[in-house]
């Protein structure tokens, strides 16, 4: 790693104004995917800002109709979390998938959704369920807050405090992971609300996306079978030496219909 | 900077960059050199330490995570106070044969004392599920689950005396 400056600052608009000033700096929250890019160099940044001193940005908090995650929470406190696994079974049971045990204990909801990796799991989550980023400044609805890959809606000095989940009447995660990184190399989030259904993809192309089609037949018929036909293009979508364009294509499918069986279940 | 923690029960004042990592100062620096550094890249788990109780890379933290927090590393690890015996989950894996090169020993005893912690009632599914962040290239991980299965009876067991 290259040497940096370190700053710990415990308020919010402090944190903001460091990020704008010092060009290139960057935050911290768990660290568990920015500290091996500062490892690999790939990243070299002047600054670090670290938002663990900054308060009641941890913690889950019951809304009723929704579930508001504070940004700084660990997959781990999602993953074991009463309210979660009572209200949205499907979100608790995808942060349980995320990388390793210790992983779960430092990575954090905000820095994920962040950093928007095309093959991390709370993109598809948050996207799924139609959550509200909630930011220092603002309130950005998931439909407009992914961008693409590692690119989100988020402006210069703008800092995620909290997520809020709608609560659905049905929803489920299904991933297929790739065996060493544990990151998706597809996983599907279905959500079932009154008014219809949420399909959203992580880790098949270059960032999370929906699946219209698939929307579609589930809000007519809320079973696996209904969607088993449906193919996607692989137009857009990730060749790499894990997986060709076309079985990650077919995965979606497969992973699809098994989030739809772990909704029912 | 300087951070203060608790290193195995130990007041610890350092002065420390803050781009240095806690496997890095551990090893470098306060010659705890029973973390191992396997991958460097958060995969193996031979760096497993336990940060105010709970099992983290320290491969993958840095330095400046420990200031106010409390430490325990592989060497912090114990027996009944005094005794000068082998923790209850050591002593495990000494009698199941839970290691062959035992690089990645310090990792598991620590990951596996987490979980004992845990979860007192330990399935072998929960192991298994639990040491997914541990590598071992050597056992095949048979004695190893065997192990902690063993290693968390004795901790239950010395809990309830």
């Amino acid at each position: 790693m290259k040497p940096f400056a370190y700053h710990q600052p415990d308020r919010i608009p402090d944190a903001a104004k460091l990020l704008t000033s010092i060009e290139d700096s960057k935050l911290v929250a768990g660290g568990m995917t920015l500290i091996p890019t500062l490892k690999q160099r790939l990243a070299s940044p002047p600054a670090l800002i670290d938002l663990s001193k900054l308060g009641n940005l941890k913690g889950i908090t019951d809304g009723g109709a929704t579930i508001t995650i504070g940004a700084m929470t660990p997959h781990a406190v999602v993953a074991a979390s009463k309210l979660v696994q009572g209200k949205i079974p499907g979100l608790a049971a995808l942060a349980s998938m995320i990388g390793d045990p210790a992983v779960r204990i430092r990575g954090t909801i905000g820095g994920s959704v962040a950093n928007n990796d095309p093959a991390a799991d709370y993109p598809a989550g948050v996207l799924g369920l139609g959550a509200t980023v909630v930011t220092s400044t603002r309130e950005i609805a998931a439909d407009g807050f992914f961008r693409g890959l590692f690119e989100t809606a988020l402006e210069p000095g703008e800092i995620i405090t909290a997520i809020r989940f709608p609560v659905p009447l049905k929803a489920g995660y299904a991933k297929f992971k790739a065996p060493a990184s544990r990151y998706a190399l597809v996983g599907v989030f279905v959500a079932k609300f009154a008014d219809g259904v949420r399909v959203a993809v992580t880790g098949a192309g270059s960032g999370v996306f929906r699946v219209p089609p698939m929307e579609d037949a589930l809000s007519r018929s809320f079973d696996p079978s209904a969607i088993a036909a449906i193919k996607i293009d692989t137009e857009g979508l990730t060749s790499d030496i894990h997986a060709e364009a076309d079985y990650r294509a077919h995965l979606v499918t497969v992973m699809a219909k098994r989030a739809v069986d772990a909704a029912l279940s | 900077m300087q951070i203060s923690f608790t290193l195995n029960g130990r007041p610890t004042t350092v002065d420390v960059e803050p781009a240095m990592l806690v496997a890095e100062l551990l090893r470098e620096r306060l010659n705890l050199t029973g973390t191992h550094i396997g991958c460097d890249t958060s995969q193996c788990g031979a760096c497993v330490v336990h940060l105010d109780g709970l099992p983290v890379k320290s491969c993958t933290l840095l330095a400046p995570a420990l200031d106010g927090a409390t430490l325990l590393t592989i060497e912090g690890l114990h027996g009944a106070p005094g005794s000068n015996q082998l923790h209850p989950m050591q002593e495990a894996f000494r009698e199941h044969h839970g290691l062959q090169c035992g690089f990645c020993t310090p990792g598991m005893l620590m990951t596996a004392v987490a979980l004992a912690t845990e979860k007192p009632d330990l399935t072998e599914v929960d192991v298994r599920h639990g040491l997914e962040g541990n590598i071992c290239r050597c056992t095949g991980y048979q004695n190893i689950v065997v192990s902690v299965m063993a290693g968390a009876a004795a901790m239950n067991a010395a809990r309830g005396e």
